[in-house]
């Protein structure tokens, strides 16, 4: 405790929180006439492993989108690692940029629906980007991807397609190819949704993994909430666009301050 | 009139010759079809201000006219203008050009059959437009739709009987000649048909055949 007598200039303060790598400042989503996002405040401290939680239709995974540029936000302000990625005033018709092309690369992301690339053996869905978004030459790629589907416990499943994998397999290339273009931020959106509940293990086996070992940023969409209390700094609690509560994981599975968030997590640790 | 199976031996050399014309052209007709249909699909796609609509405007052109008309226009009109090449390759330019209309549309449809996630994750890998188009989508799309493009491919083989009207000496126009000068017509048409059949029932088949093999991998 410091002494009141003697207050320590804010700068000090601030100087002690890093930067944040994600910042949502006042972002607006509209879908016609039915708000998704309203009026978001988000921040994620570099390394920060964040979970979203939240019934459907919170506006979680839009979260997600808009910083995989695969949404557009209907206003608001978006930076990545200090970097502007979105900025958008209501009403304006928004372009690819170049500035938000070089901001992308910053970010992957691992979908619900694995969308691996289905013509493509493992291989050549992780080296693809790394050769012709990286530059990077095809001995080297290949080797990096060798290490990662090595880390993803698929050493053996390198030439085989995405049809010839189980769900369980194509979501662990997945991870290895989003982690192949080196991103600050990795996103995952509901990665164990689409999987027999016998494949769900191996993959969150994988994200466990990364998230005690890598200091990358991860945000991640989630209905595992025992997986989310397990790995997470801090799990972030959506309703109807908007953040309600947030906080450790301690804290918001065993002491949630909200109402709202205490009738989800009845409602979806039930069963 | 009575078949009379000497004279059908004696044309059947020439008829063959007519059938060969006739494939010429169907090989190298599709060949400009599939490519010039597949720069149209990705042109409308891509939605380009000005060129897109052009395009657009040309498949509905192309698809609302007869390729008789097409072909006569071709060969009796440009030639006014300036333009004017051999019979055969006007034939093969007109059928290629018509087939690449349908084509484009044929292309369209496998284009637009590629899951949305497969754009979505070219995306959040960076890849840029050329490469997603060219690695990731079009592989996909063309795959789906090669037993499409194997029909229209028997189609045009029939179709290019309509060329004998711009004198393309191919297997209709031969079966034609023969017949007004001999002033029989029940042999080199007989003939001409069969010929048509053997070709294009045994390529059905092997349509059906590659629409096994193709099917979606979604």
């Amino acid at each position: 405790m410091r002494p009141s007598t003697e207050p320590q200039p804010l700068s000090t303060d601030l100087a002690l929180a890093p930067d944040p790598v994600i910042r949502f400042q006042n972002v607006s989503k509209n879908w016609g006439s039915n708000q998704v996002l309203k009026s978001l405040n988000f921040e994620v401290a570099p390394g920060e492993k964040v979970s979203i939680i939240g019934p459907s239709g919170s506006g979680k995974t839009t979260i997600l989108r808009i910083l995989m540029t695969l949404e557009t936000p209907s206003e608001g302000l978006v930076k990545v690692d200090g970097d502007i990625l979105w900025d958008v005033t209501a009403g304006q018709k928004v372009r690819e940029t170049k500035q938000l092309r070089a901001t992308r690369r910053k970010i992957g992301m691992v979908f619900q629906q694995f969308n691996l690339f289905p013509h493509m053996t493992a291989m050549e869905n992780v080296i693809e980007a790394p050769i012709h978004v990286l530059g990077m030459n095809k001995a080297e790629a290949r080797e990096r991807a060798a290490e990662l589907l090595n880390l993803v416990g698929l050493g053996k499943h390198m030439n085989h397609t995405p049809p010839q994998m189980s769900g369980g397999q194509q979501q662990r290339v997945a991870i290895a190819r989003a982690l192949a273009m080196r991103p600050k931020v990795l996103l995952f959106d509901e990665p164990t949704s689409a999987l027999d509940p016998e494949l769900i293990g191996e993959v969150l086996n994988v994200i466990r993994n990364l998230a005690h070992t890598t200091d990358m940023t991860m945000l991640m969409v989630t209905h595992e909430m025992r997986f989310a209390e397990e790995i997470s700094d801090r799990v972030v609690m959506f309703d109807n666009g908007a953040a309600v509560e947030s906080g450790p994981p301690a804290q918001i599975f065993k002491d949630p301050q909200q109402e709202r968030t205490r009738t989800f997590l009845r409602a979806v640790l039930q069963h | 009139m009575i078949w009379d199976n000497d004279f059908a031996v004696s044309v059947f050399p020439l008829l063959l010759e007519g059938l060969w014309v006739t494939i010429q052209i169907t090989l190298l007709g599709t060949l400009l079809a599939a490519v010039l249909g597949l720069f149209f699909a990705v042109l409308r796609r891509l939605a380009i201000p000005v060129l897109s609509p052009v395009v657009s405007f040309f498949v509905v052109f192309v698809r609302g006219t007869p390729l008789l008309v097409q072909a006569y226009c071709a060969f009796f009109v440009l030639p006014a203008y300036g333009l004017s090449f051999d019979a055969f390759t006007t034939g093969v330019v007109v059928i290629g050009v018509n087939y690449s209309a349908y084509m484009a549309e044929v292309y369209r449809s496998g284009i637009q059959g590629v899951p949305k996630g497969q754009w979505e994750a070219a995306t959040a890998l960076s890849l840029p437009g050329v490469r997603t188009w060219g690695r990731i989508i079009l592989p996909q799309a063309v795959r789906t739709v090669v037993p499409m493009l194997g029909n229209y491919l028997i189609q045009m083989f029939k179709d290019s009987a309509v060329l004998s009207a711009i004198t393309v000496v191919e297997l209709m126009a031969t079966a034609q000649a023969i017949g007004s000068s001999n002033f029989r017509y029940l042999e080199p048409l007989t003939l001409a048909a069969l010929l048509f059949l053997a070709i294009s029932y045994p390529a059905s088949r092997l349509v059906n055949r590659l629409e096994r093999r193709y099917a979606p991998q979604h």
